[in-house]
This record gives C-alpha cells, sequence and structure tokens, in this order.
C-alpha cells in the first residue's frame, strides 16, 4: 500500500481541524509550564495553511510539504513556528516530485524531517520537548517496517509510540524552551509542543492508514 | 478579564493602526508582513539597528524605533516572537548599505526565527551581526535550561546601540557596545499579579490575593518561587541581592538603575522601589549615575516591577546621553 498525493492533502486539512478542536487544550498545557500561546499559533498557522489549498490541489508530495512549511514559518512565530516550519520542508525535501509514497519514502521523509528539528532546535531525549514523541514515532515506524508490517499497522505504531513518548514527558523537568525557565516546576505537566506532534501524527494513522 | 478591545484577533493589527495614525513623523507601518521602520529609514551609510518580539511589552520595542535608537521592529503577536519573513524584510528596509544589527531577547522562539532571518539576509548580501540579550538572573544559565531570558537590558542596549549607530560607528563597533550590555547588565522581576492574553481571555496563572511571584519573566509565565506577599522594601532586597551577586561589580563602579513597571503599576509605587533599590546599590559602594523609571518593558496588565543595573564606562553614558526621538523615549532634542 502506497500513500497518494490525495492522502497527504487530507491529512494535512484533517491535521488542521484537529488542532482546530484542540486549540484551548494545547494553549491551556503551554499556560502552565509556557506562555499559554501554543495552541493558538498551531491554529494561526494550519488557517493559512488552509487558504493555500486551492492552489496545491495538483502539486506533488513535495511541493504540498514545502508549502505548508513555509505557511507555518511565516505565520506561526514563537519556537512552535520555525520548528513546524523545519518539519514540513525536510519533509517535503525528500519527496520532491513525487506523486505518491511507499513506506520507506515515508520512513525517509519523517527522519528528515524529525532530524531537521533537532538540528534546528538542538534538543536531546528526555528535555521535555516535541522531540520527546518524534524520536520514539520514528524508531516504531522503522522497526515496523523491517518487521513487514503493513502500512496501517505501521502508522499506528508510530502514533502509539508518539502518544507514550507524549505521556513520558509528564514528570521531565524541562530543558530547553520556556519550560525549561521554571526548573522543577515544570514537571508534572505535559509539554504541548509533544503534544501536539502526537496529534500530527495520530492524523496520520486515522487518514494516510486507511486502505 | 475586562479588556479594552475591539476583537481578540485583531489586537495587533488594531495597535499598528493606531501607532501609525500617531506617529507619521516618527514611523512607518508596515504590514502583512509587519514591521514599524524609522519614517527615514533606511539611511545610507549608518549600521541599522532592528529588533523584535511578542506584542504586549509596549513600549518596546515599536515605541523604540526612532532617531538614536532602533530603526526598525517587529511585532509578533502577543508574547509571541514574529516570524523570519518580517525580520528579512524589515532588514532590507533599513539597510544603508553599513550592515545591520538584530538585537535578540533570549527566547527560544525568538533566537530561532532571528536566526533564519539573518541567514536569509546574508544569503541576500546584507551584512548582519546578532547580539541575543539574557540578563534575568532569575534563570540558572546552565546546561539544563534554555539559558537567562533577555528582559530589561534590552532596552538599555537599544538606547546605547542606537546612538552609536547615529554618531557613525561601524556594524563591528555597534555591536559591540551591544556585547558590552549583554555581558555588564543583569535583571530580576516580580509580579503581584498575571495578565491576560488577550485571545485566551483569562489569566494566564491564578495568583491568591496574598501572594507574588518572584523571579518572572514578562510572557506570563510563572516565576521561580511564590510566596506570601512582602513590603516593598524587602521585595527590592530580595530582587537586588541576586543582581548585585551576579556580576562582580567593583565600589566605585558606575550604573545605570532602571526600575521598570510590568503594566500595571503605578508610578508612586516604582519610586519607592527605586528609593530601596538606589539605597541597596549605593550600600554595595555602586555610583547610581543615570536611570530609568517607567513602564518600558511591560507584560500586559500586569502588576510588578524588574529592576536592572547595567555597569557603564565613559562611553556608555555619553552614548546614554545622546538625543533620542522615539514615541517612547525622548530627550535632548
Ligand atoms: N529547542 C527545542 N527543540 C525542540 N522543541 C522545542 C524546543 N523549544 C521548545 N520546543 C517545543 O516548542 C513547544 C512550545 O511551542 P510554542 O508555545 O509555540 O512556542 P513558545 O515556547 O515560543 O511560546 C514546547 O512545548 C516544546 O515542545
Ligand atoms: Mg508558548
Amino acid at each position: 500500500m502506497s500513500i497518494s498525493r490525495d492522502a497527504i492533502l487530507e491529512w494535512i486539512k484533517a491535521y488542521a481541524a484537529v488542532i482546530e478542536e484542540n486549540k484551548t487544550y494545547l494553549t491551556d498545557l503551554d499556560a502552565a509550564i509556557g506562555d499559554a500561546d501554543h495552541g493558538a499559533n498551531m491554529h494561526r498557522g494550519f488557517k493559512a495553511v488552509l487558504g493555500k489549498m486551492s492552489e496545491l490541489a495538483d502539486k506533488d508530495i513535495g511541493t504540498i510539504l514545502k508549502t505548508v512549511g513555509m505557511t507555518l514559518l511565516s505565520t506561526v512565530g514563537g519556537a512552535g513556528g520555525p520548528l513546524y516550519a523545519t518539519f514540513f520542508l525536510q519533509a517535503g525535501m525528500k519527496t520532491a516530485g513525487k506523486m505518491e509514497l511507499t513506506p520507506e519514502d515515508w520512513y525517509t521523509a519523517l527522519e528528515a524531517a524529525v532530524n531537521g528539528v533537532k538540528m534546528r532546535g538542538k534538543a536531546e531525549l528526555e528535555d521535555k520537548t516535541m522531540i520527546d514523541a518524534l524520536v520514539p514515532a520514528l524508531n516504531a515506524l522503522n522497526e515496523s517496517i523491517h518487521d513487514g508490517a503493513s502500512m496501517t499497522e505501521a502508522l499506528q505504531r508510530c502514533a502509539q509510540a508518539a502518544k507514550e513518548g507524549m505521556e513520558a514527558t509528564i514528570p521531565l523537568v524541562a530543558r530547553k524552551g520556556r519550560a525549561s525557565y521554571l526548573g522543577e516546576r515544570s514537571a508534572g505537566h505535559q509539554d504541548p509542543g509533544a503534544t501536539s506532534s502526537y496529534l500530527l501524527l495520530k492524523t496520520a494513522a486515522e487518514v494516510l492508514g486507511k486502505a | 478579564m475586562k479588556k479594552l478591545i475591539n476583537d481578540p484577533e485583531r489586537v495587533v493589527q488594531e495597535e499598528l493602526e493606531g501607532i501609525a495614525l500617531a506617529h507619521p513623523d516618527l514611523v512607518k507601518v508596515h504590514f502583512n508582513p509587519n514591521y514599524i521602520v524609522r519614517a527615514d529609514a533606511p539611511i545610507k551609510g549608518k549600521v541599522g539597528i532592528i529588533s523584535g518580539g511578542g506584542s504586549g511589552h509596549e513600549p518596546m520595542h515599536g515605541g523604540f524605533v526612532g532617531l538614536g535608537m532602533l530603526d526598525a521592529a517587529c511585532p509578533g503577536a502577543v508574547f509571541t516572537s514574529p516570524t523570519p519573513d518580517q525580520m528579512l524584510e524589515a532588514t532590507k528596509a533599513v539597510s544603508g548599505g553599513a550592515g545591520v544589527l538584530h538585537i535578540v531577547k533570549n527566547y527560544t522562539g525568538d533566537v530561532m526565527n532571528f536566526e533564519m532571518a539573518a541567514d536569509l539576509a546574508k544569503a541576500e548580501g546584507i551584512e548582519v551581526e546578532s547580539v541575543v540579550i539574557d540578563d534575568d538572573v532569575a534563570v540558572k544559565d546552565s546546561l539544563y535550561t534554555a539559558g537567562r531570558r533577555g528582559v530589561g537590558s534590552t532596552v538599555l542596549a537599544e538606547k546605547l546601540c542606537g546612538a552609536a549607530a547615529e554618531e557613525g560607528r561601524s556594524l563591528k563597533e555597534v555591536a559591540d557596545v551591544c556585547r558590552k550590555v549583554k555581558d555588564w547588565g543583569r535583571s530580576m522581576g516580580m509580579a503581584l499579579t498575571s495578565c491576560a492574553v488577550p485571545h485566551v481571555g483569562k489569566p494566564t496563572f491564578d495568583l491568591p490575593e496574598d501572594e507574588m511571584e518572584i523571579g518572572i519573566g514578562i510572557h506570563g509565565e510563572p516565576g521561580r518561587k511564590r510566596m506570601k506577599i512582602k513590603p516593598a522594601d524587602e521585595i527590592v532586597e530580595m530582587l537586588m541581592e541576586p543582581i548585585i551577586s551576579d556580576i562582580p561589580y567593583k565600589e566605585g563602579d558606575e550604573v545605570i538603575l532602571f526600575v521598570n513597571g510590568m503594566g500595571g503599576t503605578p508610578l508612586i509605587e516604582l519610586y519607592i522601589v527605586y528609593r530601596k533599590a538606589y539605597e541597596i546599590a549605593t550600600k554595595h559602594g555602586l555610583k547610581v549615575v543615570r536611570n530609568l523609571i517607567g513602564p518600558y518593558i511591560t507584560s500586559l496588565e500586569m502588576a510588578g516591577t524588574s529592576i536592572t543595573m547595567l555597569k557603564v564606562d565613559e562611553d556608555m553614558i555619553k552614548l546614554w546621553d545622546a538625543p533620542v526621538k522615539t514615541a517612547g523615549l525622548r530627550w535632548g532634542i
């Protein structure tokens, strides 16, 4: 099974709706250990992305993902803006010209995306950031592909690992981003960026994993 | 929380429209991407200086655009760093051929967005230097944090660098002034109340009537610790002690003492704070040679104060006294 260009467009649209639904939730998570804007920032960005959908209807996957990245770069701001922009720009570079993706293509794109976020933010595992959701998710995807799992199952295992990574941020003391200013007081709260990253991969499993 | 606004989504847009109408002699406001630029920019042969950050800290930064201070400011959404396209366009708009200085406050978002903008500007052939201000002693500077936040010293850096650029100094010389402020300035803040981000509509944290937060930043983020409220003099001691013990100030050093209001604290209280801060500085053998008192780097309607102390040399005092003509700071002209 492969991932079509239309499925990628659908994934982006579905994620925009998920962000709209979870805007307050993400902002509340950010209010506890940050500055109460993560939901609003992501919402502003994906609203702008939705505005680009009509011009993307007949484009290749690389162009779609790069356009999402550029749009986020100029609309989101904060730490989340450059990080998610880098995520989509890097994924877009690996998928340039492609009209569909094999599981290996998807892995290559996600790997570049996650490495891009690591390079830009210089966060390590357990710094209590989106990296804590993304890296385990990437590893789970890799293992699933090696195990010969179906695309649907691979995407589900990827999302499940992101969920566990997100939940594992709760006890952590933040070492990157705004939450690190709180020191020990950041423990006991789930990281907003890890949450939005989990939602992205969960939406991918729901939309792209549809047979 | 009551706010004097029309639509939470249009707060920054309408603020910028007001600024454009209020100060056409000083600035032009550019929309999409948003930036406030000196009316006479670019000035040929002068180093351009830009800064930027989330909105909600007024008058910083937009109120400091004008003669002797910033050439442009990039306002983001409330408490959210602006984006690289704004910074790139602002950099181009102020580039008079002598290079452009980016004054950046140390927040992950601001640093990453300015980094991307500087790369884009350099790719277009503009020389850019960036200095990241990180003066907040409430945050431990260690591997385990994103480093100290940039707060009050930013205002002082914008004033001193603006004067240096106005004198015709080179990009490196102007950036050197900025690095001195970064090295020699320290700040710490506290809050009596939280603040409410317009699109959230409720206070960012709950603070009981009889408690305060010590070591806050400028985004309504909770501080390092919470405690029962105390008399002003004791609070000032709690802020001044970490500042004074952080830099190796020597007896006889000259300093600028900046008592900042967080937005919701009246001047009458800031002078009470200044009185004690001056006394403590003097007791340590420091000479307060200049001061600044008022709400200059605010956190919406938060009640509270921050204190910044900057060690200065003769050149910095001269730059401080140089003329400045902006909406937020004006003297000597
Ligand atoms: N250096 C970093 N590397 C990776 N992710 C980071 C880093 N700094 C912050 N983040 C992520 O960004 C999220 C906050 O995003 P957002 O609220 O949009 O930006 P800001 O912190 O500037 O307000 C955090 O929850 C965290 O997951
Ligand atoms: Mg935030």
